[in-house]
């Protein structure tokens, strides 16, 4: 049993050299591969730490009255630490939104598509325009919501980063952003108060 | 250096060659802790405590660097961000629970491994420079351990960090001074915590650092053993790995057992109550003390509690809570018998002995509070903490006869036959 | 070679300084010795409580910590706050959403006008915490005969067998006269000026005997919907049980985590030390 060479050649104990891979041999890969699965899982962790937190997640939806807004008026509420336009738009600009031709834009939506379609309990309150304000382009904040801000020729949200123009329906009509403006999941819980996320 | 039979690195795979001429990396992993590495054959389990106190080092800056992503070191919310790491972080209460343990693991493996090196002498020539970076590291991690500590700011954190600095008012002419530029302030505050944070994140890497160079001061003469005789032939060594690398690993399995049933079922058991009260400035705890790591030398410090001449006690209690530390220092020069291993001393087994249950004694009373019979008891187990490592120690050298040593390791494992052979042959 | 003679001149001056603080402490000790304080006499350790919580698989009773929730929203709240607690947490207790969302808007928590900006108070979401009942410590001071009604999150991992302390003081309310330790010693006649003050009210698990807070829980202080008995002492262990998940509501969790950890390390252990023979199995060492 016992040598005196002292001598260990490590591929012939724990590496599959030579004879090809023995019995004895198993044991150690077994051993290596529980440690290896043992240690990436504890990545799942580390990893999923950085995910947002459960206090984060207990504000993914917000509730807002809207009882205060009046037709052609628009506020700024906080929807997930960003700014989420709320527009209570009047006839006029329905039927302005109404009358383009969709197959002209560049991210094809009609008025109904992000008013009535985008709410989750179909109220049919196709005056209510909400949207994220947050520029597709950068994710700046597009002026128009607030009370003497610019509107931009298309009379909805105009971007003052780069000029990005936005209509009544707040789609994307001149400038470099990509999208029109993000409709998030809403529903009207009441007459007065709207539910987003 | 190594001995001359070592394994050499002989990559095949091209790529490994083509990385060997521009980085050899792996080259340096396999000569220290690889198959390059020749090893003593009769290393017991005390030996494996070197790796594992590595694999705390690591353990303690994955999640300490996880932890600082939802920490904030500001008075008003470092408890709330520490609850809000236990409650809402994902994962965030095992990690918090993993690293506050942890740091009570990283003690536990070096403290084990400190009076490994105690026993068998593993400072003596020509391992000095091991020993002193060890201390250097072991001064690092208390200092590391105890920033630590504040960072929750509980009421233990608060009033450890009022005590410990404290003692630096303790010294005569500029300990005040001192004492309120260590807080950045009269009391620990913000900017203590700020700078506690900053350090404790920092501090970490420093050991990191020196650990290198621990491992580095080691290679140079190789590990020790348990017979304390130096490796002589090729037959005295195995290679580290698979040998120890094999060893090490099912070692640390048993360790992160035991590390995780603390974790997992009595995470609070090492530290406070009253950690989890924030800190109140205006109301002190009724019985102030650090965590269990610094016990020992927190008896010492209360020991002292009469005036030396023009020395005041205080400044007494300081002075030998830190010489108590820094006598290791001077360990390989204190102890100057010519043999290593204590197996082969039987009057220093008995001091060494004493040397344990001495600490014990101290650590009971560290944790227990200042009143009688505790310090009295304390008391005298620090005066046989000085006494043994600056009196007797130099004289058990002088007047002990150590028992006749292995003529190598070989014989010690192999018997008295081979051995014999093996004399013959040199 | 010098330090051959220093090293025990410095060794003998630590051991005989402390020696001589010893004699010093121990000539103290006869001649003075220490008085028996009240408090050493007469503090008693908590109770044994047991708890579902308890032990490496405990879990929560979630209908008694419920009804601990009841007796914290009937009796405790009015000093007590629970501000490290949302009550979007109470979902964890078996509560749907909605009733979550009904229970939060129950609450009123601080707020603003949005029309004038005015601090105001306005039903609770579940993303609240729950409210303190003092707009600060010095408010709670004045209110509470100087002292501070502590926050009841981490009760239970802020004290010394925290869940049996608390089930201890919610029932160990005593009257001071003739009230004797277990070794038969009578506190007042042993420490007639540890009479308790005005104001305070005399409990043995107390640190110091003496504490501001009333009995705030009696026989049939609350009434549970589905008839449980709300006797004192089972008030008391609701109670607790409830603490004890404010204190760790990841504690279910953890135990889970915990054993699929240590099995999984006695595998990967048994592994290894089966790997560890093989290896050195032709080495003696």
């Amino acid at each position: 049993m016992a040598d005196t060479t002292g001598t260990a050649d490590p591929a012939h104990i724990a590496g599959s050299e030579g004879e090809g891979v023995r019995r004895r041999d198993f044991i150690n890969i077994a051993a290596v591969s529980a440690a290896g699965v043992g240690g990436i899982t504890l990545l799942y962790p580390l990893i999923s730490q950085m995910a947002p937190s459960k206090d984060v997640l207990a504000e993914s939806s917000t509730e807002i009255d809207i009882s205060k807004i009046e037709p052609g008026q628009a506020i700024k509420a906080i929807f997930r630490k960003q700014p989420l336009f709320v527009r209570n738009l009047t006839q006029v600009e329905i039927a302005e939104a109404n009358a383009v031709d969709i197959s002209t834009l560049r991210d094809p939506q009609t008025l109904d598509e992000r008013t009535v379609e985008a709410e989750k309990n179909k109220k049919g309150k196709e005056n209510w325009l909400i949207t994220m304000g947050v520029c597709t382009h950068l994710g700046c904040v597009p002026l128009g919501a607030g009370e003497g801000e610019i509107k931009g020729e298309f009379g909805g949200y105009f971007c003052p980063c780069h000029g990005s123009t936005y209509d009544t329906a707040a789609r994307i009509r001149k400038g470099p952003a990509p999208k029109n403006l993000e409709v998030p999941v809403y529903e009207f819980t009441s007459d007065t108060v709207v539910k987003v996320g | 250096m190594s001995f001359p039979w070592a394994n050499h690195y002989n990559p095949t795979n091209p790529l490994m060659k083509w990385m060997d001429e521009k980085l050899p990396l792996p080259r340096l992993v396999y000569n220290a802790i690889g198959a390059g590495y020749p090893v003593p054959r009769n290393l017991n389990y005390f030996w494996n405590f070197g790796v594992l106190a590595g694999f705390c080092l690591v353990l303690q800056i994955v999640t300490g660097v996880v932890l600082a992503m939802h920490y904030a070191p500001n008075s008003t919310v470092a408890f709330a961000s520490t609850e809000h790491i236990m409650r809402d972080v994902n994962w965030g209460w095992m990690l918090r629970y993993a690293h506050a343990n942890g740091a009570s693991a990283f003690f536990a493996v070096i403290y084990v491994h400190i009076f490994r090196g105690f026993f068998y002498g593993s400072y003596k020539a020509p391992r000095e420079m091991v020993w002193l970076l060890g201390v250097v590291i072991f001064l690092l991690m208390m200092a590391t351990g105890f920033m630590g500590y504040v960072l929750p700011w509980g009421q233990m954190s608060f009033w450890g960090a009022k005590v410990i600095t404290g003692l630096f008012g303790a010294i005569p002419v500029v300990g005040e001074g001192l004492q309120h530029w260590l807080l950045g302030g009269f009391a620990p505050d913000d900017a203590a915590l700020n700078r506690f944070f900053s350090l404790h994140f920092l501090l970490p890497f420093v050991i990191a650092g020196v650990v290198i160079l621990h491992i580095w001061a080691l290679h140079i003469p190789g590990s020790s053993n348990p017979t304390g005789v130096e490796v002589k032939s090729e037959s005295d060594t195995v290679p580290f790995h698979p040998y120890y690398t094999a060893k090490d690993g099912w070692g640390l399995g048993v360790f992160l057992i035991i590390y995780c049933t603390v974790v997992f079922f009595m995470p609070n058991q090492f530290g406070h109550p009253d950690n989890y009260i924030p800190a109140n400035p205006l109301s002190t705890p009724a019985h102030i003390v650090p965590e269990w790591y610094f016990w020992p030398f927190y008896a010492i410090l209360r020991a002292f509690t009469f005036d030396i001449f023009f020395i005041p006690a205080k400044l007494m209690g300081v002075m030998a809570m830190f010489g108590a530390i820094l006598v290791w220092f001077f360990l390989p020069w204190l102890d100057n018998s010519p043999v290593r291993s204590g197996k082969y001393r039987p009057m220093f087994k008995w001091f060494f002995g004493a040397l344990i249950v001495d600490m014990a004694v101290l650590f009971y009373c560290g944790g227990a509070p200042a009143e009688e019979p505790y310090v009295m008891i304390s008391q005298i187990a620090t005066a046989y903490y000085f006494l043994h490592f600056l009196v007797l120690l130099p004289l058990i050298a002088a007047m002990e006869r150590p028992k006749p040593l292995p003529f190598s390791i070989t014989e010690a494992v192999l018997g008295a036959d081979d051995a014999a052979k093996l004399a013959a042959k040199s | 070679m010098m330090y051959r003679l220093i090293a025990p001149v410095i060794g003998l001056f630590f051991a005989l300084s402390v020696l001589a603080a010893f004699v010093s402490g121990a000539y103290n000790a006869i001649t003075e010795p220490a008085q028996p304080t009240a408090e050493k006499l007469f503090h008693r350790a908590p109770k044994e409580l047991k708890l579902q919580s308890d032990g490496w698989a405990g879990t929560f009773d979630r209908p008694q910590v419920q009804r601990g929730y009841q007796i914290y929203k009937e009796v405790c709240k009015a000093c007590h706050s629970l501000k490290y607690v949302a009550f979007r947490d109470l979902e964890e207790l078996g509560y749907t959403p909605d009733q979550v969302k009904a229970e939060a808007a129950s609450w009123q928590v601080p707020g603003i006008d949005p029309n004038t900006g005015e601090a105001n108070m306005r039903p609770g979401l579940p993303t609240d915490y729950f409210p303190s009942p003092f707009a600060n410590d010095t408010a709670a001071r004045a209110a509470n005969n100087n002292a501070v009604p502590p926050d009841l999150s981490l009760m239970a991992k802020a004290r010394h067998e925290g869940p049996a302390y608390i089930y201890s003081l919610m029932t160990g309310f005593a009257s001071q006269d003739g009230y004797k330790n277990d070794k038969g010693q009578e506190l007042l006649k042993l420490f007639p000026d540890a009479k308790t003050p005005q104001g305070l009210h005399f409990n043995p698990y107390f640190a110091n005997l003496n504490l501001a807070m009333p009995p705030p829980l009696a026989n049939g202080t609350v009434t549970f919907a589905d008839g449980s008995p709300n006797d004192l002492d089972s008030e008391a262990k609701d109670v607790a049980a409830f603490l004890v998940w404010t204190a760790e509501p990841n504690l279910e969790k953890r135990h889970q985590t915990g054993w699929w950890f240590i099995l999984f390390l006695f595998f990967a252990t048994g592994l290894g030390y089966c790997a560890y023979r093989n290896v050195w199995a032709d080495k003696k060492h």
